[in-house]
């Protein structure tokens, strides 16, 4: 049985639906992809597995247990480790004091999320709000790893950052993927990196998948037709 | 610092009337930290935390009036006698308000922003009404106590060993303050303020970090009524009303929220302007109100703020 399980998963906001069908399966220290355009639901599926929007329908199950009612927290508190959309680091506190927050019981350490980003270790008595973009979103990383999740989610990790500070996000993932045996589901729109760490992939489009495989599967028609890439 | 000086000072001088000023100034201080903490970390805008001053009050003026007349509070099931012993006074207060503070809080949080404020006040307004109509301790009349209630090695009766009393409450308090606010919880509640939705996503549960923050406040206030009513040795209903909780909360704006020492500047301010002021106008709260509204146009970070910088974390 997959650590992450989601089948026909259904959802609105209100009366407007947003998901009509999400399917998708992810195993310990695997790294899926979910992909599609804007507005196909990505970001909607994240809130409905960490608890911030309902489920409707469907099958919604983590380490085998039933997600669907649960709480925000407690849906944390079961591993599952959010870096969301737009970083959102607690800007008033420093970049320790965010973290410190944050920490739970576990491998997960201020010293072991320096050695994976040095910048935060640099910037430790700093405030959030005072960190460049790349620093909040490596800030935002670790907050979450803090927590000492089993399935990291990231949603659009670099979007809106400068090159360099891409790649250095795109190392840490690598990093992760080769020496932890964490769980990552990856939401990107660049293609090219997500292929390098990426295990097997999840196409939305309106709302449902459909088409979910193999990262090395993935073909340049089905790229054009879901992606427009 | 000043708060130390000016007591001792007056003991050189042998001016008791400025050394009961300044344990004045102390109590509420302590009343204002207190309340800092549901407020300054928990952004918890409380108008009921007259509630928990009054219930320390009440807590101190029953075990010590069934103690002057000889009378247990209850003998079954077991007995329970009075009690003019100050460490034990202090026990039960904050107990006791700290158990108020976990019912009312239950129930108020399940609320936020104005509903919050609305609901704190219905719960401050029925303790004090009920202790109006409270005729076994006095009611309206409130109930006074003749002497000063003890503690072990020290004559409390002494204005300057009581100060001191207060004041190692206080720096103690405020030590504890410093402590919670720079922990892990204390993070995650300034965190919870910013953005409940963040907090929930890394495991926190909001309600919970509310509700023991709010806990913790009224138990500090509640310790600070117990005193207060242990100044006056008097304790009447007018503590728990709604103006009490309206002074303890201009303590906190006007030296600064969250700031650690926000409250003790603010109380030190407040009670000097009502000495200075109160003598030449009765007045003289028209002057407060336009204080207020500057520190609230002009310097949002209270007296602290003004001084220091708005940046500056924790003081």
């Amino acid at each position: 049985m997959s650590l992450l399980n989601v089948q026909g998963l259904t959802a609105s906001y209100g009366p407007s639906q947003a998901l009509f069908g999400v399917d998708l399966a992810l195993d310990e220290g695997e790294v899926l992809a979910l992909m599609g355009r804007n507005g196909m639901g990505k970001s909607t599926t994240i809130k409905v597995i960490c608890g911030m929007l309902a489920a409707s329908d469907g099958v919604l199950d983590f380490a085998g247990r039933d997600l669907r009612q649960m709480k925000s927290h407690r849906i944390a508190q079961l591993g599952i480790g959010l870096v969301p959309e737009g970083r959102r680091c607690f800007a008033p506190l420093t970049v320790e004091e965010n973290l410190t927050a944050a920490a739970r019981a576990g491998e997960w350490d201020f010293a072991k999320v320096a050695e994976l980003f040095p910048r935060l270790a640099e910037r430790r008595d700093q405030k959030a709000a005072s960190l460049s973009g790349g620093e909040q979103q490596m800030l935002a990383i670790g907050r979450a790893l803090m927590t000492n999740p089993r399935l990291l989610i990231l949603d659009e990790a670099t979007e809106g950052l400068a090159p360099v500070v891409r790649q250095e996000i795109w190392a840490a993932i690598g990093q992760l993927k080769s020496q932890t045996g964490m769980a990552i589901l990856v939401v990107d729109k660049t293609l090219k990196e997500l292929a390098q760490v990426a295990d097997k992939a999840v196409i939305l489009n309106k709302g449902e998948t459909v088409w979910s495989g193999g990262m090395a599967e993935l073909t340049p028609e089905m790229t054009d037709r879901f992606l427009g890439v | 610092m000043a708060l130390l000086l000016v007591p001792l000072m007056a003991w050189k001088m042998d001016e008791p009337f400025l050394i009961t000023l300044a344990t004045k100034v102390t109590i509420l201080a302590l009343a204002g930290v207190g309340l800092n903490i549901a407020l300054g970390l928990g952004g918890l805008v409380s108008l009921g935390h007259a509630a928990f001053f009054g219930i320390g009050g009440y807590a101190m003026g029953i075990l010590a009036s069934h103690a002057q007349n000889y009378e247990p509070l209850f003998s079954w099931p077991f007995l329970f006698e009075g009690s003019n012993q100050m460490p034990l006074i202090w026990l039960v207060a904050v107990l006791a308000s700290a158990a108020a503070a976990l019912v009312i809080g239950a129930l108020s949080l399940r609320t936020s922003g104005v509903y919050f404020i609305m609901i704190t006040l219905a719960f401050g307004q029925m303790l004090y009404y009920f202790t109006i109509s409270w005729s076994a301790y006095g009611g309206e009349d409130g109930l006074s106590i003749w002497v000063r209630n003890e503690m072990p090695g020290v004559n409390t009766l002494d204005p300057i060993q009581f100060f001191a009393v207060t004041f190692v409450i206080l720096c103690l308090t405020l030590w504890f303050a410093a402590r919670v606010a720079q922990s892990a919880f204390g993070l995650a509640l300034s965190a919870a303020r910013q953005s409940e939705e963040r907090v929930e996503t890394v495991g926190l549960a909001p309600f919970k970090l509310r509700l023991i923050a709010f806990v913790i406040s009224g138990a500090i206030t509640g310790l600070a009524g117990a005193l207060f009513a242990d100044l006056n040795r008097f304790v009447s209903p007018t503590m728990l009303s709604w103006h009490t909780s309206g002074e303890i909360m201009i303590f906190v704006i006007l030296g600064g929220v969250g700031r650690l020492y926000g409250p003790v500047v603010g109380a030190a301010v407040y009670i000097l302007l009502e000495h200075l002021l109160g003598g030449i106008s009765e007045y003289w709260q028209i002057f407060l109100g336009l204080l207020l509204l500057g520190m609230v146009l002009f310097a949002r970070g209270g007296l602290i703020g003004a001084l220091l910088g708005r940046e500056v974390a924790h003081d």
